[in-house]
């Protein structure tokens, strides 16, 4: 059993607006590209090319098709993208189950992370995420997880405006956010009560940092406007061509 | 940083880069900046370990998509060719032996040398997604072949066609909304792509904004599924719904008749004669200026007479007698015809008519009652002096989806016509020309074709024809270029038929070829129709047993399906290897507010024995004596793309490059500088000029606009024109088609032409399915390019195949219930063509007539260094199986193309279908012969990167 530390009112995370996401992967894959270069062992791939190929990915997006409850009948489904990666929860049950002390949850600023040298690979933490946020890397046989880019957001050898993950410096819809959710003044902070963000399954307990933002509603049929008639207008059809016409004489 | 005591310090500052290197992306056709991460490997070689968006770039700002981080992939392929290949088995095999560069360049110089001194027709050279046209297009002009398009033809030609001869540019590389002003956005039949970055980027200062996105397209993926609105569409019927709409806007008076008096040709007068030869031709005076009856005089006047104002409603005699009407009028009766009625469309359009209704009302009300302004004046090019520059918010983008079908030309035409109603065309927050658009098609050549051996042809190839005296024919009335461009077929084939080349030469119709030269194009499967056809017709030979296409020369940097094909192959280099000049001259990636343009460097060198293809092209010119590529010692004049690229001139200080010409200081405009590319180089690889602030809205009429253009070299002279709602180029084919005029069409085209060239914007239904019984096809069948995969490179890359590995076919939940699918069922989809057995997933979110699927996945067994086994040759499948280069044969013998009657464009759209449930095969089918790879397969695994 790993514990959790004192929380420090620092809260890191991601804010990831559901109204638009195109689910086109640019997060997925700069995501990989990073980290297969930089924290802990590469991302690796099995059978890259070939008949069943798979790979260690820190966030992957899916897509749903999506009714609303409230939608009218006969309404065609929405669809919905959803990148999933770590949520970095206040109450990680990744952290508590790991039995090596390997998962831990940083004081300073709530970010998750796995110290790869202690972690044996038992893969417990996978079982215990709710959010299937964790992939074991079949090469080297560790847990792997968004680390939030923690070897970019403090990184010094770096210019300041791009301390910030992969995935939301190269989102090119701007629906990824990064701020500190534990200042209720920080933009990201504002971005979700502004627009009613979401955790993903609250009922579990695990408090995720991360919010979501929802889709906004789509537009209802509803019946045209009272329809001007250009025929009904003074002078009918030819009439309203010549008044326009009057503006530029 | 406050840190438990036993908490692990992982390294926080790594050193990610020795240097980083600013170029162009290739990952897709959309150019964006890239900052490329280089770090010295293991073998003291550099190594790329990360890219990312370049911030300062205009396209992408920083961001990069999902294809641009793959590019890492893309650059380490397996599928990599190595050095120039000789086939030496029967093609198609994949069998090649290895040769030197020296035996390769021989070998095609001595093969195109000969056809150049006897009949330089007989080399065919066309050229994929390059990018590098003005290169390309000039170097098939000094061979003197008329036979040189690039893959335009099936791929937007409608959509770049269609907004040249409307209103003088057209949308994506040539225009884009005002995504900072727009308050409604509409986006028409676009896939997640063309262009990639900046539409996303657009999307999401749109929903900041909360402007309202209407995304029209039969699937609910990507852009449709976060647009506030969805209109599942039926294929091939926007141009319906679009008149419509059209319908609504006249018949409520809700069109912006100032916008028009003043920009477009709706005052000129129409010689109003019918069954006469001059019949629907513009009244003109002696100087050959259209006239219009001047409100204010009561004159006729030339149209460009300042002060006049047009009559738009009354008809006038002319001095000879016959009646004039202005262009309004016919405008008028046209669209406020019944069948164009909201109700009339709803069911074949699949939108309901008070959705028609409704969003009609909405474009005008945001149009005209929350009109913006931007505190500007302006001047005309009459000298009138504008206070204020006044905004109608509602912008358009259409592509893809709009252009592959066989009324695709007039679809387009008719979105550009409404939103020219609307008055939101060059205005703020409408749709925006990007220079070196707007250019009225005046400005643009006539197309060339006259070929003699040993000259360069006398003008480019592609070009815009003004009426049937442009078209290249030969005295007997057949085609001078291999793919019946700029026939009867499809006179106004701007870019090209590139889909009918290989079918044409295997037929011999119009002749036979020597040489097919292609570059970067996969010919052999996904880019052409009738897949297995054309594997035949590559293959077929003649009674002796030769090939009846003699030559295959084919320049790519990938092992892909059709270096099966070639008989030579001349292995080109990845995007980081090469220079590469994105140029003003061909398809520039500037802004509405700025012009730029870009280039490639190498930043890293190959480690194979690969050229870049522009550098060995311009080699080949100089061994074959092409004047451009010699100098006056009759050597090379230039050392490679890259001198080229800096001190080729297209006109006197024009280039390939605007920026830093002549001492460093001049751009645009300016002598050749040694020292450009070191210049784009040091820039981030890219240049930029911004547009004065007065002449960045109304640019067809600013003359501020007007003059800058001439200072930066884009144009000559002034150029304002006005927006051709009616086409006379149209026109004038129509009356040659009712027997007008010295040149007439053959007899079985004349109907044809008259119901397809519509000198307004008309509708009418796409061929294929006009062609055939509707109960035994009921389906319409389209293709969707995922955001992530870009044609059929993504498959080679291990990290994009891990997310668009297969592709099953999407059947809309009625379809799939009536015929018994479930997911993972398969099933049986039969075209007049041929027939697919395809793996099947429901889908409740596209139009319920609708079949789709992701374009390109399925891969030929062999091909892109795949093993054994891999989805993409298992699972994957192409719709291009279904779809014929052909309309279903009409009985009268003759080949009819399944192309849009005007431009010529593939209608791959038009494909109609039938479905049934099938016994799951071992595999998709038809499936693949296996192709020998010269390159091997990719590895077991791979971990790339690792600690810095």
């Amino acid at each position: 059993m790993t514990t959790l530390p004192e929380p420090s009112g620092v809260k890191l995370g991601l804010v990831i607006d559901l109204d638009i996401c195109v689910g086109c992967h640019a997060c997925a894959v700069a995501c990989k590209e990073w980290n297969t270069a930089a924290y802990g062992a590469p991302l690796s791939d099995q059978d890259p090319y070939g008949a069943d190929p798979s790979g260690t990915w820190l966030n992957r997006i899916h897509s749903y098709e999506v009714t609303p409850e409230d939608a009218p009948q006969n309404a065609p489904p929405q669809i919905v993208h959803f990148p999933r990666s770590c949520l970095h929860c206040e109450d990680a049950p990744c952290v508590t189950v790991c039995p090596t002390g390997a998962s831990y949850k940083r004081a300073a600023d709530g970010i998750v992370l796995v110290n790869e040298d202690a972690c044996m690979g038992c893969g417990l933490c996978a079982w215990a995420c709710p959010y299937g946020a964790r992939e074991m890397d079949a090469a080297e046989g560790v847990m792997k997880k968004c680390t939030l880019c923690v070897d970019r957001i403090y990184n010094e050898n770096l210019p300041e405006e791009d301390r910030e993950p992969a995935c939301v410096r190269t989102c090119p819809a701007n629906a990824r956010h990064f701020g500190d959710l534990g200042d209720p003044d920080s933009d990201v902070s504002r971005m979700v009560a502004a627009r009613g963000g979401v955790d993903l399954m609250p009922e579990q307990g695990t408090k995720p940092v991360n919010k979501y933002l929802p889709p906004r509603p789509k537009t209802r049929e509803t019946p045209p406007p009272a329809r001007p008639d250009a025929e009904e207008a003074p002078g009918g059809f030819l009439g309203w061509v010549d008044r326009a016409l009057a503006l530029l004489d | 940083m406050t840190r438990r005591r036993d908490e692990p310090a992982p390294d926080l500052s790594p050193h990610m880069a020795d240097e980083v290197a600013q170029t162009t992306c290739y990952m897709c056709a959309c150019r964006c900046g890239i900052d490329v991460f280089l770090k010295q490997g293991a073998d003291g070689r550099k190594q790329v370990s990360y890219i990312q968006g370049n911030r300062d770039h205009p396209k992408n700002r920083g961001v990069l998509c999902a294809k641009g981080s793959a590019g890492i992939m893309q650059h380490l392929s397996p599928a990599r060719l190595r050095k120039p290949l000789r086939r030496n088995g029967p093609r198609g095999s994949g069998e090649f032996e290895e040769i030197e560069w020296e035996e390769a360049l021989s070998l095609a110089t001595e093969w195109l040398g000969g056809i150049r001194e006897t009949d330089p027709k007989r080399l065919a050279f066309f050229t994929g997604r390059d990018q590098s046209q003005s290169l390309t297009s000039l170097w098939a002009q000094e061979f003197g072949t008329p036979n040189y398009a690039a893959h335009g033809g099936f791929c937007s030609v409608n959509m770049a066609a269609a907004g040249i001869y409307t209103m003088g540019g057209a949308f994506w590389e040539f225009g884009a909304p005002d995504w900072e002003r727009a308050k409604m956005f509409m986006l028409f039949g676009v896939a997640e792509d063309h262009d990639s970055n900046p539409i996303k980027l657009g999307l999401s200062r749109l929903k900041a904004r909360g402007a309202k996105i209407v995304g029209v397209n039969p699937v609910r993926t990507g852009y449709n599924a976060i647009a506030d609105e969805w209109v599942g569409i039926t294929p091939g019927t926007d141009g319906l719904f679009v008149l419509a709409l059209v319908h609504e806007l006249f018949g409520t008076g809700r069109v912006d008749v100032a916008y028009l008096a003043r920009y477009t040709n709706a005052g000129w007068l129409l010689v109003d004669a019918p069954g006469t030869a001059k019949h629907g031709l513009f009244a003109r005076d002696a100087d050959g200026k259209a006239l219009i009856l001047d409100r204010k005089t009561g004159k006729l006047v030339a149209w460009d007479t300042p002060g006049a104002v047009p009559e738009l409603t009354v008809d006038v005699t002319l001095p000879d007698g016959r009646t004039g009407r202005p262009v309004f009028q016919r405008m008028a009766a046209a669209y406020l015809a019944e069948d164009y009625a909201p109700e009339a469309v709803a069911a074949r359009c699949g939108v309901t008519a008070a959705t028609i209704r409704r969003l009609a009302a909405e474009l005008a009300r945001v149009a005209f009652e929350e009109e913006i302004v931007v505190e500007r004046p302006w001047t005309d090019w009459l000298g009138r002096r504008h206070d204020r520059m006044v905004g109608r918010p509602v912008a358009f983008h259409a592509m893809r989806g709009i252009s592959a079908h066989s009324n695709g030309f007039q679809t387009c035409r008719a979105i550009h016509l409404l939103q020219i109603l609307l008055g939101s065309v060059e205005c703020p927050g409408g749709f925006r020309f990007k220079p070196p658009y707007p250019k009225p098609v005046e400005a643009h050549p006539k197309p060339h074709g006259d070929t003699h051996p040993c000259a360069p042809l006398p003008g480019p190839h592609l070009g815009f024809p003004a009426g049937p005296e442009d078209l290249l024919l030969e005295a007997d009335g057949s085609a001078q270029r291999i793919d019946k461009a700029f026939t009867w077929d499809a006179p106004l084939a701007v870019h090209g038929m590139m889909h009918m080349v290989i079918a044409n030469a295997a037929e011999g119709d119009p002749y036979r070829i020597d040489t097919l030269f292609l570059y970067m194009a996969n010919m052999a499967w996904n880019s052409s129709m009738n897949t297995g056809g054309t594997a035949e017709m590559l293959t077929r030979a003649d009674d002796k047993g030769d090939y009846v296409i003699p030559h295959i020369i084919y320049a790519d940097a990938y092992s892909s399906e059709t270096v099966a094909y070639a008989d030579l192959v001349l292995p080109d280099t990845t995007y980081l290897e090469r220079h590469d000049c994105i140029s003003l001259l061909d398809r520039p990636i500037s802004e509405p507010d700025s012009l730029a343009d870009a280039i490639r460097w190498p930043v890293v060198d190959p480690d194979r024995d690969v050229r870049g293809f522009q550098s060995v092209l311009i080699e080949l010119g100089a061994r074959l004596g092409l004047p451009a590529f010699c100098d006056a010692e009759g050597g090379p004049k230039y050392r490679d793309y890259a001198d080229y690229m800096a001190r080729h001139e297209r006109r006197p200080g024009i280039g390939p490059l605007a920026g830093w010409r002549g001492d460093g200081t001049q751009h645009g405009r300016g002598a050749p500088n040694p020292d450009q590319v070191a210049r784009y180089r040091e820039n981030g690889g890219f240049f930029t000029a911004e547009i004065p602030e007065e002449a960045q809205f109304f640019k067809p009429w600013n003359a501020a606009y007007q003059d800058w253009a001439v200072e930066m070299g884009l144009i000559d002279r002034p150029q304002p024109y006005v927006f051709q709602l009616w086409s006379e180029p149209l026109q004038k084919f129509r009356l040659a088609a009712e027997g007008h005029g010295e040149h007439q069409p053959p007899d079985h085209l004349r109907a044809r032409i008259g119901d397809c060239f519509s000198p307004l914007p008309a509708w009418y239904p796409p061929f294929e399915e006009a062609a055939l019984d509707p109960a035994a096809y009921p389906l319409h069948a389209i293709t969707q390019r995922p955001a992530a995969m870009y044609h059929s490179w993504g498959s080679q890359n291990a990290w994009l195949r891990q997310i668009h590995g297969e592709n099953p076919l999407y059947v809309p939940n009625e379809v799939a219930d009536a015929a018994g699918l479930a997911d993972g069922d398969w099933a049986r989809v039969t075209s007049h063509h041929g027939e697919i057995v395809v793996p099947v997933r429901r889908t409740g979110a596209c139009n319920g007539h609708t079949l789709w699927t992701w374009n390109a996945i399925g891969k030929r067994k062999g091909a892109w260094a795949l093993r054994p086994g891999a989805p993409e040759t298992t699972k994957g499948f192409l719709m291009n199986h279904l779809i014929h280069e052909l309309l279903p044969p009409k009985g009268d013998g003759r080949r009819w193309t399944n192309s849009d009657p005007v431009t010529g464009q593939a209608a791959w759209f038009d494909l109609r279908v039938r479905i049934e449930k099938a016994e799951a095969p071992a595999e998709s089918l038809p499936a693949s012969t296996p192709q020998r790879s010269p390159v091997g397969t990719g590895p077991d695994d791979l971990t790339y990167g690792g600690k810095p």
